[in-house]
């Protein structure tokens, strides 16, 4: 598991999850956002285009992270879901509460 | 570099709905254990399994919850406290349980997660997915411990 943050044009910090997004690893992901955010980022962008899984601990990371960002003015979106993390959302309802988009690109250009 | 987690795994009597191999692991109180005894368990039992894909995203995701659960409010992530892992698979069945050593939880008082004022909240979900990705859900009386069974025709 690892998560690569890159910057990309218009200031959008994107963050690929590759691996899992679970109770072991949710903290680290949410500490990388939080410091961007905190350096003065505001357009993020999670990529699960290379996600095995996500537990509910990481769904919960993400709502709080969305949250936050929220709170500061700024703008979280997601892409990238497989049919079975699209699943997870719907199944949680949490497809109404994040933008989310197919692909990365897709979502950098709703920014 | 900590040592991998070993599992006991060996034929068994058939139980029953085909049951024929069952795997034995202690998982110690740390949810960074969580992703690896997932991974030992979806390792042995896809290949013996009907669904592969069903054990690649339902057991791997119910099973990372009921252990996520376990070590941190079962065993409050009690260094001396571990988890029993026994799982029990055939071709069309696999049954889950999962044990901690801590009092027990009431499981009849977790709220809907999906009601409109719970959707926002960053807990609580847990349950409520292994519930929607198994096809039948049990606690022993005490409340520490689940078993989870999938099965497929």
């Amino acid at each position: 598991m690892t998560f690569n943050v890159s910057k990309e044009q218009g200031g959008v910090v994107v963050v690929a999850v590759d691996g899992q997004l679970i109770v072991g690893n949710r903290q680290e992901l949410k500490q990388r956002i939080l410091d961007a955010l905190d350096a003065g980022g505001r357009k993020f962008l999670i990529d699960f285009t290379r996600t095995g899984y996500i537990d509910s601990s990481g769904l919960g990371v993400l709502v709080s992270l969305s949250k936050k960002i929220r709170d500061q003015g700024g703008d979280l979106r997601l892409s990238g879901l497989n049919e079975d993390l699209k699943t997870l959302f719907e199944l949680t309802k949490l497809d109404t509460l994040f933008a989310i988009s197919d692909s990365p690109s897709e979502a950098l250009a709703h920014f | 570099m900590r040592p991998a987690l070993c599992p006991d795994v060996r034929s068994c009597e058939r139980i029953a709905d085909g049951i024929e191999t069952e795997l034995r692991l202690v998982v110690p109180s740390d949810v960074s254990f969580v992703e690896e005894a997932v991974e030992v368990v979806a390792r042995h039992v896809e290949a013996h399994f009907v669904d592969p894909h069903a054990i690649r995203f339902n057991v791997r995701v119910a099973l990372a919850e009921a252990l996520a659960n376990a070590i941190l409010y079962g065993n409050g992530e009690g260094a001396d406290r571990g988890v029993e892992l026994h799982v029990l698979f055939g071709p069309r069945t696999v049954q889950l349980e999962v044990t901690d050593e801590g009092g027990g939880f009431d499981y009849g008082l977790v709220p809907d997660p999906t009601s409109p004022w719970a959707r926002t909240e960053p807990r609580g979900r847990g349950l409520f997915l292994i519930r929607e990705l198994v096809d039948e859900v049990r606690f022993n009386a005490t409340g520490n411990s689940i078993c989870m069974i999938l099965r497929r025709a």
